[in-house]
């Protein structure tokens, strides 16, 4: 299977950058201090991570078969709907399962938290 | 230059796969556990893509589709268990 140069390299950049972003989230999930900032790691895995090998894979097959092979974008659509729910769910679960684990203070805000909120 | 590339990639994302389970195994909470086999879920089903990219076989597709609606229900029940104790209300 000969690929058109340009096409070959394009698929290669967004696998390349797919890989990267699972890395960036992977590391965010070991390394980062407590479960929500621990949460903001691997919301870069679903999205970038799996969108771009996906969309790397619709262009081949899409090419390589000779007609649209659009398949993927149905896993596309779903990762990209059930995330947030399931983030959310975790910081839930989070939260009621450990009484002090809650949001840090924005920066440059004070640390200590108004009682109003 | 993609077959060049793709080995790489799928030892980038095994590597990810590799530092999900550290956390899924150090924990320290349970929340921490939940957390990482949701990105393991979303590590494995990028690298069963990746797979069918590298043999050219369009079937592995599938499998990523099952594991995708597999992984939200679990994640989404083992939320609901840690939060409210049952998961069915």
């Amino acid at each position: 299977m000969t690929l058109h140069p340009a096409l070959d390299a394009l698929i290669a950049a967004l696998l390349v950058g797919a890989a990267f972003f699972a890395l960036v989230g992977s590391i965010g999930l070991v390394k980062l201090g407590d479960f929500m900032k621990r949460l903001h790691g691997p919301t870069k895995a679903s999205t970038l991570g799996v969108g771009g090998v996906l969309i790397a894979s619709i262009l081949y097959f899409t090419v390589a078969g000779n007609a649209p092979f659009l398949h993927e974008l149905l896993i596309t659509g779903f990762v990209f709907l059930t995330a947030p729910i399931g983030a959310h769910l975790m910081a839930h679960a989070a939260m009621r399962f450990d009484a002090t684990a809650e949001p840090p203070p924005a920066p440059g805000q004070k640390p200590e938290r108004s009682d109003a909120g | 230059m993609t077959d060049a590339v793709l080995p790489w990639v799928t030892v980038a994302f095994a590597v990810s796969m590799l530092l999900c389970l550290y956390r899924l195994w150090v924990g320290p909470s349970l929340p921490d556990r939940v957390l990482a086999l949701d990105t393991l879920y979303v590590n494995t089903m990028a690298l069963l893509v990746l797979i069918g990219l590298w043999i050219q076989n369009a079937v592995y597709f599938e499998a990523a589709l099952m594991i995708a609606m597999l992984g939200f229900i679990s994640t989404v029940a083992l939320s609901r268990y840690l939060a409210q104790g049952k998961v069915v209300s």
